[in-house]
């Protein structure tokens, strides 16, 4: 993930992956998923690309990315923290972990660390319901968690 | 031979150090000259003893649980290879009480087999039930889905085979096959477990399910939150391709069947099967209103089946073994059998597969052995996010469809989310309002609205603001957001709502204000 790409690199790097793409059925949310894979995030200057190539309006373009939760409009941090809110985890003490957690990273949800270490992302389910609270750092999975498992999980992206 | 050793790599057990302690076991297996292999499979479904490490012996399996990496050395000494006994020593893996009294038709192999390896799938009866498909004519396939009784294990119950009829009978140049896998349900897990432990299964019940409706093309869309499961349904979508098992010829019929994986990105309502079409479009995750219906205009506006996961993964055992086997577990209009997913503040926690017809006290108290924090159950949550709560009062409610509607709460994706008495019941009501709010797709008022008019409802409640109106409120919203929203988001969040509200009428009362002394 290279954080200072300019507009035309943006513009370049998109249409190459549009043109790989847009064969596919409904091409439209695995060109944002390869899009954010490259950049890290949607830049702006990716939209009117996509627009002109599918033959979509940018306000239709738009309202796709700016629906779905995973799409991001700014780079995250260097690790995305993901914490599981959904009724499991709650059962088994989540609402009080993720305080700990809000309080030991200094940020509250959908925010990122000064430092730019952490990204900090409620999520609803990972499918870990019988091993709660669950939570998942940059695509690892981590169950049972405990005040002594975040504190651990925390020293992990703060180093 | 070598021994093979089994170290699970389903995401629970992962979430739990499976990885650390497969590569343990493989430096140590290395280093003291074992002859032995290390299989990564699937999970039994017992997460409260994962990892559970299995060794094959003459005798059967032997597992171990749960183990930590640190345990693997003395694990060794103690004779691992050969099945030899240790404090961790579960015995044999069959004879585990959990396992042995389920009923494993679905998940027969999960955490049995390599998940990718297709020689280990026909080796337990793989591929069985599509070469019976490939021999039979479309509409017999679908009779003998009907015949079974199969129904939608998404949540819905619609009769699979009713609506793989009415896809056959629908005329159009293309037809798909979708699966949902968009399992966004808290507390199930069962479509997960499937696609990391036994991801064939899903691939020949939906090519059965091409050979049934004459589609062509199948789709899978697997939520985002689930990056193991994408990456072995797309192995082993490769591996059948590879295999002659989809493509132009499906195991040599001279029928074409081909299947894709798609990622979701993160929105709950996609779990909505016009929703989830929507996006497989390109398109914002939007509910479409029904008429018309998917099976006569879906994806593309082509017949579509589309399905859940546990409902295709169904599949290849009624057409292997027949409807007439199948049909005979289970009770009243519910048959067959059901993975119930025990998740939540719970001593044993996991999968069990079973007839319908077990009662919610069997399912808590004696299978799930009651709360993990050793404190009394106060409620269950059954079905998801959109099902009601149970108290212990209703624990006699057999598990079936159309029981648990009767006592006005849902089976849904069969997920039971068990919660001790520390849990407040307006905290949980709230919840669900917000929830919908986050993840309303905003097409309809109801739903859209409503959740955040309930927030704001459940919050005055909280305070001990006019709370016998504020009460009266919560409830006719409930009422409007049922009837009125387009779909199970709207319609289905005064679920939990309402039975929080009924069953526990304590928890909603105003917290008495203290009179401030003049």
């Amino acid at each position: 993930m290279n954080l200072h790409v300019s507009s035309r690199d943006i513009g370049e790097r998109t249409l190459d992956i549009v043109s790989a793409m847009k064969s596919l059925e409904g091409p439209l949310l695995p060109i944002l998923h390869e899009i954010q894979a490259e950049f890290g995030y949607v830049p702006q200057e990716a939209l009117p690309v996509i627009a002109r190539e599918l033959n979509l309006s940018r306000a239709e373009v738009h309202g796709v990315v700016t629906f779905y939760h995973d799409y991001r409009d700014h780079p995250a941090g260097r690790h995305v923290l993901k914490l599981c809110r959904a009724e499991a985890c709650q059962s088994m003490g989540g609402d009080a972990l993720a305080e700990r957690v809000k309080s030991l990273l200094g940020i509250d949800f959908h925010q990122t660390t000064p430092d730019g270490s952490v990204t900090l992302e409620p999520v609803y389910c990972l499918g870990l319901c019988s091993t709660a609270p669950a939570a998942m750092l940059d695509g690892e999975v981590h169950g049972r968690l405990d005040a002594d498992a975040v504190r651990d999980l925390v020293a992990e992206v703060r180093a | 031979m070598s021994v093979r050793i089994f170290v699970p790599q389903d995401a629970a057990a992962l979430a739990l150090g499976a990885n650390r302690v497969a590569k343990t076991l493989s430096r140590e297996i290395e280093t003291r000259g074992i002859d032995a292999v290390i299989i990564r499979n699937g999970s039994r479904g017992l997460h409260w003893l994962e990892p559970m490490v299995e060794v094959e012996t003459a005798q059967g399996r032997i597992a171990y649980g749960p183990v930590k990496a640190s345990d693997i050395s003395s694990l060794l000494d103690a004779g691992l290879a050969n099945g030899g006994n240790h404090p961790l020593c579960l015995g044999k893996t069959e004879d585990i009480p959990f396992l042995k009294n389920q009923t494993r038709l679905t998940f027969a192999r999960c955490g049995i087999v390599d998940p990718l390896s297709l020689e280990d799938y026909k080796a337990h009866d793989g591929l069985k039930g599509l070469a019976k498909a490939v021999a039979m004519t479309s509409a017999d396939v679908v009779a003998q889905v009907t015949e079974s009784g199969l129904r939608g294990r998404g949540g819905a119950g619609f009769p699979t085979g009713i609506k793989w009829k009415t896809v056959l009978d629908t005329a159009g140049d293309r037809k798909y096959i979708v699966c949902n896998a968009d399992e966004g349900d808290s507390g199930t897990f069962a479509d997960r477990m499937i696609m990391e432990g036994d991801p064939f299964v899903l691939i020949e019940g939906m090519a059965i399910a091409g050979l049934a409706t004459l589609a062509t093309k199948g789709f899978v869309y697997i939520r985002s939150e689930y990056p193991h499961a994408i990456a072995t349904m797309t192995e082993a979508v490769e591996i059948a391709r590879r295999a002659g098992i989809l493509g132009a010829s499906v195991m040599g019929s001279g029928r074409a069947f081909d299947i894709e994986i798609r990622t979701g990105a993160g929105a709950y309502v996609c779990g909505e099967e016009t929703a989830l079409l929507n996006s497989l479009e390109g398109k914002r995750g939007i509910v479409r209103a029904k008429p018309p219906l998917p099976a006569h205009k879906g994806l593309f506006n082509c017949p579509t089946v589309i399905n859940n996961v546990i409902s295709l993964a169904s599949v290849p055992i009624i057409m292997d073994k027949g409807a007439v086997f199948y049909k005979d577990f289970g009770m009243g209009r519910s048959r067959g059998t059901i993975p119930i997913q025990i998740a939540g503040n719970v001593k044993h926690g996991g999968l069990y597969e079973a007839a319908f017809g077990l009662t919610l006290g069997q399912i808590v108290d004696e299978i799930g052995g009651g709360t993990a924090s050793g404190r009394p159950v106060k409620a269950v949550q059954v079905g998801g996010p959109l099902g009601a709560y149970f108290p212990r009062a209703l624990f006699d409610t057999p598990f079936d469809y159309e029981a648990f509607a009767a006592k006005d709460g849902l089976i849904g994706h069969a997920g039971i989310t068990v919660f001790d008495d520390t849990a407040d019941m307006l905290k949980q009501a709230r919840f669900a309002m917000e929830f919908c709010a986050i993840e309303s797709c905003g097409k309809c008022t109801p739903c859209r609205i409503g959740s955040t008019r309930g927030v704001e409802t459940a919050d005055k409640i909280a305070q001990g603001i006019e709370p016998e109106k504020n009460l009266a409120l919560l409830a006719d919203l409930c009422n409007t957001m049922k009837f009125g929203s387009l779909c199970a988001l709207g319609g289905f969040t005064p679920y939990p709502v309402t039975s929080a509200m009924n069953h526990f009428p304590d928890d909603f009362r105003p917290v008495p204000l203290v009179e401030a002394a003049e």
